[in-house]
């Protein structure tokens, strides 16, 4: 029992120190590299910036790592691919890198929408049918994990970095709303990795 | 002593996940931009508390919450627990798993409350929002979503029905609410899916997914394991579009009986 009292401890002291260093560190850092982008006026290395931001922090993400070679092991075990250790590592790398790749197109994709001002609910909608019909033809042994990996691959870091910067560009471009233009890009982030997982799958299991 | 050498593993391992990100934005503001970040050094103490806050976060987790859930979460899905001992089931039976849906439901409430990355987004979403998205209501309205999300999860689990025919139909659901919804939510809505799901949730969630798969008759963790992630990232979408709809019709509402008043 007082294992747990110390444990609930720690959390509720490391929330606040969190939260405390949001507001310090790094909401204010995402803002400014928003806001001096904007002003730098090169939609191209906004761009670069919002693909190396997505692409970066995901790579290296542990949970995304630990499903990966989870998902290794089952299709191994499925018969889907060689269970020798290489094929396995091969595979589990090949999944890494296609959400990881699917992440920073997705804030590139969000920041170009907040650029333009392109609504919100035609690119999501047309996200989720992408998915339903990826779904019909994708292996079914892929199905689960894909769904998954649209969860897992934002963490606790890139989410305030990355609302930040997408409050910080609405909130520098001309007839941008911070509310309705800001937000989003998370959106996008754990949408699109479902597609890019089960393409994957797609080609690998043909 | 081993708490402290836990603790500096962890801490170490923080370090590891924030070292993309200083090289990234040093790295642009040395070589593309060529100008000095506004208030350096109180960035840098910012930054510190964030490592430092999240290591203990996971610390306390690690300590305390996470062998309790897992603990939890297999001795509830025990066959001997729900069926009582010696009896042997081929078809697992739904009804008889109200603890597995309650206690997943809590666990999901739970851990929502208490993800970073949901405090990080609501503290934003209310400074944007001039205080009209309050703090505790989105984080309340989002946790619900995951709680009802993982609940219905677990259901499928039991029942084994196809993933993506309740994906299908949620999706639904959320076109259906971005028609009707106040346009200024739908972007945050939207958000908060993706959000719910990460230090806290991911592990003690995928726990319950696995462990029940494995332990439910005619159940195979390879097909049935995956996927509660998913219910926790769609239905915090429903939740908060609901909540907007509703706080939307009230306050329309109100402004009517009050300019009938005004009008006598």
């Amino acid at each position: 029992m007082g294992e747990v009292l110390f444990g609930a401890l720690l959390v509720v002291a490391g929330l606040s120190l969190f939260v405390q260093g949001l507001e310090m560190g790094l909401f204010p850092i995402g803002e400014a590299m928003a806001h001096a982008l904007a002003r730098k006026g090169s939609v191209f290395w906004l761009l670069c910036f919002a693909f190396a931001l997505g692409f970066s922090t995901t790579v290296a993400e542990p949970a995304l790592i630990a499903v990966a070679s989870e998902a290794a092991e089952i299709a191994g075990k499925g018969g889907l691919i060689d269970q020798s250790k290489d094929s396995l590592n091969q595979y589990a790398f090949g999944l890494r890198m296609s959400v990881a790749f699917s992440v920073g197109l997705a804030i590139l994709i969000g920041v170009m929408r907040i650029i333009r001002g392109w609504p919100i609910h035609y690119l999501i909608i047309g996200g989720y049918v992408v998915v339903m019909l990826m779904t019909i033809i994708a292996p079914k042994e892929i199905i689960g994990i894909a769904y998954d990996a649209g969860g897992v691959t934002t963490s606790t870091i890139t989410v305030p970095l990355v609302a930040a910067l997408g409050v910080g560009l609405a909130s520098s471009i001309r007839g941008r709303s911070p509310l309705v233009d800001g937000f989003g890009l998370i959106a996008f982030a754990s949408l699109l990795p479902m597609i890019f997982v089960m393409g994957y799958g797609l080609i690998i299991f043909g | 002593m081993e708490f402290i050498h836990d603790f500096s593993k962890i801490l170490l391992a923080t370090c590891r996940d924030v070292l993309p990100i200083i090289i990234l934005i040093s790295g642009f503001q040395l070589l593309v931009l060529r100008q000095p970040i506004p208030h350096l050094r109180r960035v840098i103490v910012g930054g510190v508390y964030v490592i430092i806050g999240l290591a203990l976060f996971l610390a306390g987790l690690e300590k305390a919450l996470f062998p309790l859930g897992k603990i939890m979460a297999t001795q509830l899905s025990d066959p001997a627990f729900i069926y009582g001992t010696g009896k042997i089931v081929a078809v697992a039976d739904w009804k008889a798993y109200g603890w597995v849906y309650l206690f997943a439901a809590m666990i999901g409430f739970a851990t929502t409350i208490a993800e970073p990355s949901l405090i990080a987004v609501a503290y934003k979403a209310s400074e944007v929002s001039a205080r009209t998205v309050s703090q505790w209501g989105l984080r309340i309205t989002v946790a619900l979503g995951v709680a009802f999300g993982i609940s219905l999860g677990t259901f499928r689990i039991v029942t084994g029905t196809p993933l993506y025919l309740y994906i299908l139909v949620g999706y639904m659901i959320v076109i259906v609410q971005t028609i009707f919804a106040p346009k200024n939510i739908i972007p945050l809505a939207y958000d908060s899916g993706g959000v719910t799901t990460s230090t806290v949730t991911v592990p003690l969630v995928a726990a319950l997914g696995l462990g029940l798969s494995a332990t439910v008759p005619g159940r195979n963790p390879a097909l049935d394991g995956f996927g509660l992630i998913a219910f926790a990232s769609l239905f915090p979408i429903i939740t908060v579009m609901g909540y907007a709809q509703l706080m939307h019709l009230f306050t329309k509402r109100k402004t009517k009986i009050k300019e009938k008043s005004n009008a006598l």
